[in-house]
């Protein structure tokens, strides 16, 4: 009995153990990000284009804006067919073709994003000759649908079966239904889960590396070489030099603010709403 | 005649039709949209398989994978030193991942209170959340400098073979743990969700029979959810194999075969991320493609066995776990 009860103790203490082994790198992670990335920020750093080699100043300015720009073209193009597609699921996915949208949507959201970069490059830059903004967003894009899809139909799930009923029952059409009733009721949620994706969307560096490449000076046109901030903080990571690697932990601690202000604007919305939230 | 017969349709047919108009064009356009998933992934393949073909074609299937040559100035194409460094760092992740993500959740569902769950859940998802270039960053200034100067030359000290030559720090070890702990959430988070489904009346009835918690959760709970935490580990080992940026930076890139994992090495998405780009001709961009083409077959397959493992297991007492 005392051996069972020396056992019990000690596997509690070895599970328990797994929780510090996964805080360890998350704590170093944090701490080291903004330990040494805030020193690297000033306004300069937000606004300028970046220094050549042995220059100090400059910025990753065109960096930020290349993030945003791609991840606006990815909204636009995948946004709609991965709400859509979760729309689908969760109002007409209960038959055949729901199950093989459902599957294969869990499935392509584990297709490696490199993978995607090489499907937008034979995509758009083949036939357009030139890297540009539009295939690194196409790439985004890709990658947003099935994570987006499967979020949506869990949301719009949640409406409560009552309230279609209710509708229905005062003679309202499906599709009057559909729209103003049960997307309205999930719409904060669906609004959450766009966020988290784009969140997702705006950390991804390996489908940029060869579709959007990288660009030295603003880039305000979609057919042209973008920067991005992910793409930046990889150069100067493995550059070999002092100040560069300053700055790339600068970057990181601007990503990570970035990806952080979307989730936490993310939870905050899905708390607002009760019923539709989580 | 015709007109009869005409007239005598419309009044049923023709009104509900009517009325079921936007229905039906709702009902449509949705299809239309669930249908663009099956479109993306048809998408998916087609521009793999467009970039990369000429270079399967020109190199063949078997001869590109089994050669172990990578040579650009040569037109040397072999795949094997790749595949080769991408199962190894996978498989040293999972080793260090598996025990740990596993312990954590079964800590988490079984043994802590429920509101620690709550609580670690937000760190959890933090630590999924962390873009890989920042995991890469760090692992480069922080993780490989740790492993060359206390680490490796205290592993190599055990004389065991795969821990042995140079402690360079950068190599097959760096990639793997640094792919541990980006498949920790993975594993940790699916397996709480396959955990929390074990029905509460097969523990009980452990706990009734004089089991400890440990044994109930041994004899009881993991047999149940055995098939889950399998599927949960092959979507991790989907992840890790997949992985690119964290690898990329600290795996050494060189494509070379070593047995000792302080050796530097390479992986696919790792050696498509550094030459894609600046690839020259056609057949090296093919040969890149063709890796990932190799790539998107294996993770897709590893995620088909997972999701369906992980359904089995969710929708009651699993035949595997017999």
């Amino acid at each position: 009995m005392k051996r069972r009860r020396l056992v019990n103790h000690l596997m509690t203490a070895l599970c328990g153990f797994g929780l510090l082994l996964a805080l360890i790198p998350l704590g170093s992670i944090l701490w080291l990000v903004i330990s040494r990335g805030a020193p690297a920020l000033n306004l300069d750093f937000f606004t300028q284009l970046p220094a050549p080699v042995g220059e100090t100043g400059g910025g990753v300015g065109n960096a930020i804006l290349g993030t945003l720009s791609m991840v606006g073209i990815g909204c636009i193009l995948g946004v709609p067919v991965g709400v859509g597609a979760g729309v689908f699921l969760a109002e007409r996915g209960n038959g055949r073709t729901g199950d093989a949208v459902r599957f294969t949507a869990e499935v392509l959201s584990g297709v490696p994003s490199i993978v995607v970069g090489i499907v937008a490059y034979g995509l758009v830059v083949l036939p357009m000759h030139r890297f540009s903004a539009l295939a690194g967003g196409v790439a985004l894009a890709v990658l947003m649908i099935p994570a987006l899809a499967r979020s949506t139909e869990e949301l719009v799930r949640l409406v409560p079966g009552s309230l279609r009923e209710a509708s229905l029952a005062l003679g309202v059409p499906q599709w009057r239904t559909s729209l103003r009733v049960v997307l309205r009721t999930a719409l904060g949620g669906i609004v959450t889960a766009v966020l988290l994706s784009i969140a997702r969307a705006a950390g991804e560096t390996a489908p940029l590396l060869f579709t959007a490449l990288n660009n030295q000076y603003w880039n305000f046109k979609a057919d042209q070489p973008t920067a991005s901030l992910t793409v930046q903080i990889y150069n100067y990571a493995v550059s070999p030099y002092q100040d560069w690697h300053q700055k790339a932990w600068g970057a990181a601690l601007v990503l990570l603010l970035l990806v952080g202000a979307l989730s936490l604007i993310a939870k905050a919305l899905a708390r607002n709403r009760f019923g539709t939230a989580r | 005649m015709g007109e009869v017969a005409a007239r005598h349709a419309e009044p049923s047919g023709g009104r509900s039709s009517r009325t079921n108009l936007p229905d039906r064009a709702w009902a449509v356009s949705l299809t239309v949209f669930g249908a663009a998933v099956l479109v993306v992934a048809g998408v998916i393949v087609g521009a793999l398989w467009f970039v990369a073909a000429p270079a399967v074609k020109t190199l063949g299937l078997w001869n590109f994978v089994g050669s172990r040559q990578w040579d650009v100035t040569r037109d040397l194409y072999g795949a094997l030193p790749f595949i080769y460094g991408t199962l190894v760092t996978s498989a040293v992740a999972l080793i260090i991942a598996l025990p740990v993500s596993v312990g954590l959740a079964v800590f988490l569902t079984e043994m802590a209170p429920a509101r620690l769950r709550v609580v670690v859940s937000f760190p959890i998802s933090l630590l999924a959340g962390i873009p890989s270039v920042v995991y890469g960053l760090w692992g480069l200034f922080v993780l490989v400098p740790l492993l060359r100067k206390p680490i490796e030359p205290w592993l190599a000290r055990t004389h065991f073979p795969l821990f042995s030559g140079a402690p360079i720090g950068l190599g097959y070890l760096a990639a793997g743990v640094i792919l541990a702990i980006m498949i920790l959430p993975t594993i940790t988070t699916i397996s709480i969700e396959v955990l929390r489904t074990v029905p509460g009346s097969l523990r009980e009835a452990a706990l009734a029979l004089g089991a400890t918690r440990w044994e109930a959760i041994r004899i009881a709970v993991l047999p149940y959810s055995r098939a889950g935490i399998v599927g949960a580990t092959i979507l991790g080992l989907g992840r890790a194999l997949g992985e690119t940026m964290a690898v990329t930076m600290v795996i050494g890139n060189s494509p070379t075969i070593s047995a000792s994992l302080f050796a530097p090495g390479y992986s696919l998405p790792a050696v498509i991320a550094n030459e894609f780009a600046e690839a020259s001709g056609s057949l090296q961009t093919g040969a890149l493609a063709a890796l990932g083409l190799i790539l998107f077959a294996v993770t897709l397959l590893l995620n088909v066995i997972a999701r369906l493992l992980v359904r089995v297991s969710q929708k009651g007492p699993a035949r595997v776990a017999a």
